[in-house]
């Protein structure tokens, strides 16, 4: 007799492993606008097969619950079951003897809480609230809502200048958006439901790679009407373009001597190659656009003189001061903004890291980009000091990767206390505090200190990059509505009892994505036109191919390759290479085409026109 | 040019050209349920599913366009087996309680489950059928809806109203009135396209023909009928009557078989709003209203519904005439009440019309004297009449020729093409230049008007004065029209709106036939009536009309005739159009 046997899982079990892997991955594709009680019906449905039958309120009360929800979806409720689906769920989640229970009724209380007015609007009228309006996944999640499913069946077919010009319909910036853009346009590809999401930025990036110069589209007539843009980076050059093309004359007002903004002198030339760059630019500029350099707001020149001069004003100008870190020995020398260093690079400021070491506080993009400028300037030593954990990092995972790659050290759980100087007030240290992973509130893991001691850590060069600030004084003395340092424009990026006046991107919303300020700077010109009693519409004229009628079997993602690390920290130029022409057909072709295929063919699957 | 073979046999199509258009060049009909030229093609029934050869997942026909080389199988095993499956499918969520249904055997649905031989469900049947205003002319039963989108896709583009949308997500997917609105308070104008295109049951016109037999049967009732000119061009259609046999003169004899005391031409009371509305016109042109936007006419209350939703600030450019159909219920209650020495209480108005929107016009009141009531009591599609024809078992191939009544007994060739988009127009133009002339002009002068574009434009020479006129039919271009007015960029004088494509012709309450768009030939019907059967072709000539302005109402515009013939626009409230993003 054996008293023991090692357990492996039967046929049955792997094959229900394998379909969790499948929900997960359905889940994480789910299109925006489905009804949120019909979705948590379903949840508690998959909560309740999980039950393992022994303890009553799980076993039999999440079915009681779930017939609950289904009356209301039925309309077979009356105003009085939400409370009894409450008091259900609460009394679930009192009594329940382990998560699989209590957890499941707290999904539904959540819902009751999070979404009554659908559960209020199905019982009195038998409807949803929800509907599936942005059918297509990836132009859903764009900001700027660009044609993806079009431009992938471009690129497909070689056709990279059409896809640019497709492209630049809703975003002036194809290149620099095929270098550095987060793409939220990835998260819920419905690819998702089969294997993973297609590289839609490496797409992207194998057009703006081959297309070689693409013209800009023909301006309209000249209306005669002047708009003002104060700040030149991506969203008010968005808005320049577009404003130009629909025949308005448009001035640029730019601080710095190069056009840009955070593009030009925030994002290392390595993340996003500045003649590369220049090439969105200069395709802007081509249109017609005036620009002014060196000039700054409240000291030469006044808001109100541009209100005078101009039919319509932009406020774009970013979010570019340093935020503090308020510690003990932040004025040392040695200690210095990441912003600002990242400026002097962009300024050509001569900086020698050689020898250094550096420890730069934050956890976003932009302490990434400051830790592997600082490798790039020879230090010899660099760290990344977080407060909380490399998963709570705010940066995009391959940035943390990149920055672990060419050699920097993640040190997380450590909370800056002070910084330590010499005698000539000197970086000599960083002093931290270790921090424990604690309860999770709104979705996030809070730190608390522990009781361990403080560690010091030795440095010459401290940065810090803890976000940033937006200047937006002169604007509010000017008599725009600020809070907590951030314009208030509404969502049309105009202000109450301000016409002619607007502001968007960084400035209106703190520190964002680039794709989410040319969003800002389109939405804003749309609204200008309209504001000085226009209607231009931007289309283009590019013919998207049709869908193609393959089978689509699983696939591999055709990621975009890297130079090694060891050699590409040694210098400034692109990291990023390009797929192949034969990655990028398969890549292309992998496209599910929500826009032909499914609700996009029906409604809301191509804006051909804004 | 694009080669592939389907079914085995090749075919040379030019790029673009669907899978579905390609069969049907080589004589292989594709079956499909949703689809509708150029307004639906969204493959969402599934049914013309084809096989790809050498692809797994099969493909729709109808919105799948050729490549080279294609080899396209339509009846493979795995097409036969998936169509007849989805068939069944849509079978066990519509209710297919075929004999009570108004569509039967005018029903894709139906017609393809047949064909396909189904002759059992292996699924559960489950249907809804949620609570729905029976009173609304417009009426939808959610237990036979296949979501089609067909109602969506054509109120979204071809009238521009937006009345339906998708409702709820998942398996509770719906179609209902948008923005979670009731029927009632949404800005629908009744033209009743939807119903048209709806290849199922699921929409149709408030049935009120209990109501009209009841009439007939009451002998208290003096019922009195009148027959809309466009109905001539489509009643016989579903009875299996050819184009030519089905002359008005028949649908007289039905009529009067069922009981009718009275049976009258709209086309009289054309004539008669010609006389008002071209009067009406000349004065207002003479006093400098029509100078910065047009006076439009006031014929179709689908387009009534439209411009008091949308546009209402341009309501005070229309014309305050009544529709033909409320002028004839007025002149019947008031001058033909006089005539037979009866108490108006007594006659009951029943129209027959190709038009749902009519149902909700009749609701207009009319006070005159003592009399406190409506023009119109009742309306009838010509879907209704038809059915009520079929109750009744007359057989409409052998009916006989009959007559209308006097005293409203003439009518003009003006008349008769108010069922067709520009028609109103044309009549009214023929009467204007003899208004101003004092002689006739060439009866064709004004055929610039006439035919299927959806805004057509003409300007006309009248004494000396140029006249700017537009005719657009359809209220998605109806919309694009008045856009165009505001902004300034065009200039008329005088605008003719219909609100159904093709005018009252494909109005929505003409008989339904899958796939095909019949205004054209109706209208067609209508200009060949005016050219060849009427010696009459000026609405001014029509005796009968003179007769009554001379024995009742006076002159046009005159005061009785204003306040029996005219309307106040403002007189009752539509739902407004809602403030969309």
């Amino acid at each position: 007799m054996s008293r023991l046997t090692i357990q492996t899982p039967d046929r049955a079990q792997l094959v229900v492993e394998g379909l969790y892997k499948d929900v997960e991955n359905r889940i994480a594709a789910s299109p925006p606008g489905l009804c949120p009680i019909d979705m948590s019906l379903s949840f508690l449905r998959l909560c309740h097969a999980q039950t393992c039958g022994k303890c009553v309120p799980c076993r039999v009360g999440l079915g009681q619950l779930a017939s609950l929800v289904e009356d209301v979806l039925e309309g077979r409720a009356e105003l009085s079951h939400i409370e009894l689906i409450e008091e259900t769920a609460k009394a679930i989640m009192s009594a329940a003897d382990c998560a699989i229970g209590y957890e499941a009724a707290n999904m539904v209380l959540k819902g009751v809480t999070g979404f009554r007015e659908d559960y209020v609007e199905h019982i009195t009228n038998g409807r949803c609230i929800a509907s599936v309006n942005l059918p297509v996944p990836c132009v859903s999640l764009c900001p700027a809502k660009v044609d993806i499913p079009g431009y992938i069946a471009l690129v497909k077919e070689g056709r990279y200048a059409d896809a640019i010009r497709l492209i630049r319909k809703d975003n002036p910036f194809p290149t620099t958006c095929a270098h550095i853009c987060e793409h939220p346009c990835e998260a819920r590809c419905r690819r998702n439901m089969k294997d993973t999401s297609i590289n839609i930025r490496g797409l992207k990036k194998m057009a703006a790679d081959h297309a070689g110069v693409v013209p800009a589209p023909k301006c309209a007539e000249s209306t005669g009407k002047q708009v003002a843009i104060i700040g030149g980076g991506p969203g008010g050059l968005s808005a320049a373009y577009y404003l130009q093309l629909m025949g308005h004359q448009v001035t640029v007002y730019e601080m710095q001597p190069r056009l840009g903004g955070m593009l030009m002198y925030g994002i290392p030339n390595y993340r996003l190659p500045k003649d590369r760059l220049q090439e969105d630019i200069d395709a802007i500029l081509s249109t017609g656009v005036k620009v002014v350099h060196g000039k700054r707001i409240g000291t030469d020149l006044a808001i109100e003189d541009l209100q005078k001069q101009y039919d319509a004003v932009l406020v774009t100008i970013g979010a570019n001061t340093d935020k503090k870190l308020g510690i003990e020995g932040e004025d040392a020398e040695g200690v210095i903004s990441a912003v600002q260093m990242l400026r002097n690079v962009g300024y050509g400021v001569p900086m020698d890291y050689a020898g250094k070491k550096v420890c730069v506080i934050g956890g976003g993009n932009v302490a990434m980009d400051a830790v592997r400028t600082s490798i790039r300037l020879g230090a010899e030593k660099t760290s990344i000091v977080y407060r909380r954990r490399q998963a709570d990092m705010t940066a995009l995972p391959a940035e943390i990767e990149g920055a672990i790659a060419e050699g920097a050290e993640l040190l997380g759980l450590k909370a800056p206390l002070r910084i330590e100087t010499d005698e000539n007030n000197k970086v000599t240290g960083l002093w931290v505090q270790p921090q424990m992973i604690s309860k999770i509130s709104r979705g996030r893991a809070s730190v608390k200190a522990t009781t361990e001691p403080e560690v010091r850590l030795d440095a010459d060069i401290i940065i810090v990059a803890i976000g940033q600030n937006i200047e937006s004084e002169p604007f509010a003395k000017f008599g725009l509505p600020v809070e907590r340092g951030v314009i208030k424009a509404d969502s049309t990026t105009a202000f109450k009892g301000m016409p002619g006046v607007f502001a968007g991107g960084d400035c209106a919303t703190g520190p964002s994505t680039v794709i989410r300020a040319i969003a800002a700077g389109k939405v804003s010109a749309a609204n200008i036109d309209e504001y000085l009693g226009f209607n231009h519409k931007i289309s283009c004229d590019v013919e998207i191919p049709p869908a193609n009628l393959d089978d689509r079997p699983p696939c591999g993602r055709v990621e975009l390759p890297e130079r090694e690390a060891s050699e590409r920290k040694c210098d400034f130029e692109g990291v990023e290479g390009c797929m192949t022409c034969e990655e990028a057909v398969q890549e292309a072709s992998k496209c599910l085409r929500c826009d032909h295929f499914g609700y996009g063919i029906f409604k809301g699957g191509r804006e051909t026109i804004w | 040019m694009v080669n592939l073979t389907i079914d085995h046999k090749q075919v040379s199509v030019p790029e673009g050209t669907t899978i579905m258009d390609a069969a049907k060049q080589i004589g292989i009909p594709i079956p499909k349920l949703c689809f509708l030229k150029d307004i639906n093609e969204i493959g969402a029934c599934r049914v013309c599913v084809v096989e790809l050869v050498g692809k797994r997942r099969l493909i729709v026909a109808c919105n799948n366009v050729v490549e080279e080389g294609m080899e396209i199988l339509t009846n493979s095993p795995k097409v036969r087996e998936s169509r007849r499956k989805t068939v069944e499918f849509l079978l066990s969520q519509h209710d297919f309680r075929c004999a009570t249904c108004v569509r039967s055997q005018n029903c894709t649905l139906q017609e393809i489950a047949n064909n396909l031989g189904i002759l059992d469900i292996p699924y559960k049947q489950e249907f809804h059928k949620k609570p729905w205003s029976q009173d609304f002319p417009l009426i939808r039963d959610s237990s036979k809806c296949i979501k089609c989108m067909r109602c969506v896709q054509i109120c979204d583009k071809v009238q521009s109203l937006n009345i339906w949308d998708v409702a709820n997500t998942g398996s509770r997917t719906d179609v209902d009135v948008s923005l979670n609105r009731k029927i009632e308070d949404a800005d629908c104008a009744l033209c009743g396209q939807c119903i048209t295109h709806c290849p199922v049951g699921a929409l149709r016109e408030r049935d009120d023909t209990d109501k009209a037999f009841a009439a007939f049967a009451d002998p208290d009732k003096v019922t009195v009928v009148q027959i809309a000119p466009a109905v001539r061009a489509a009643w016989g259609e579903s009875l299996g009557l050819e184009r030519d046999e089905a002359t008005i003169e028949k649908l007289v004899t039905a009529v009067r078989k069922m009981g009718a005391d009275y049976v009258f031409d709209t086309v009289f009371s054309a004539d008669l709003t010609i006389m008002e509305e071209g009067t009406e016109f000349l004065q207002r042109l003479q006093n400098g209203e029509l100078d910065r936007y047009p006076m439009f006419t006031s014929c179709c209350p689908g387009w009534i519904r439209f411009i008091k939703s949308q546009y209402p600030e341009l309501v005070p450019q229309l014309s305050t005439a009544k529709s033909p159909q409320q002028m004839f219920g007025a002149t019947t209650k008031t001058y033909f009440a006089q005539k037979l020495g009866i108490d108006p209480e007594k006659i009951f108005c029943i129209s027959i019309m190709p038009c749902t929107a009519k149902k909700g016009e009749s609701n207009m009141e009319l006070y005159h004297e003592e009399f406190a009531g409506k023009d119109v009591d009742l309306v009838l599609t010509t879907r209704e009449i038809d059915r009520m024809i079929k109750r009744d078992y007359i057989d409409a191939k052998h009916l006989e020729e009959g007559v209308f009544d006097n005293p409203m007994k003439e009518g003009t060739g003006a008349g008769v093409i108010f069922g067709a988009t520009g028609g109103v127009m044309e009549a009214a133009l023929r009467s204007a230049y003899y208004l101003v002339t004092g002689e006739n002009p060439d009866a064709d002068a004004f055929r610039d008007v006439r035919g299927l574009d959806g805004w057509k434009e003409a300007t006309f020479n009248i004494a000396g004065n140029e006249i700017n006129v537009a005719v657009v039919h359809g209220l998605g271009n109806t919309r694009k029209l008045i856009k165009a007015i505001k902004k300034g960029k065009v200039h008329y004088q005088f605008v003719e709106v219909m609100a159904c494509p093709g005018g009252c012709v494909g109005g929505g309450g003409q008989p339904i036939h899958e796939g095909e768009e019949l205004a054209g030939v109706r209208g067609e019907n209508l200009y060949f009536l005016d050219r060849e059967k009427y010696d009459l072709r000026f609405s001014h000539e029509n005796q009968d009309v003179l007769k009554a302005y001379e024995e009742y109402f006076g002159e046009p515009n005159a005061h009785k005739a204003h306040m029996l013939l005219h309307t106040d626009h403002d007189a009752w409230e539509m739902p407004q159009a809602p403030v969309r993003r």
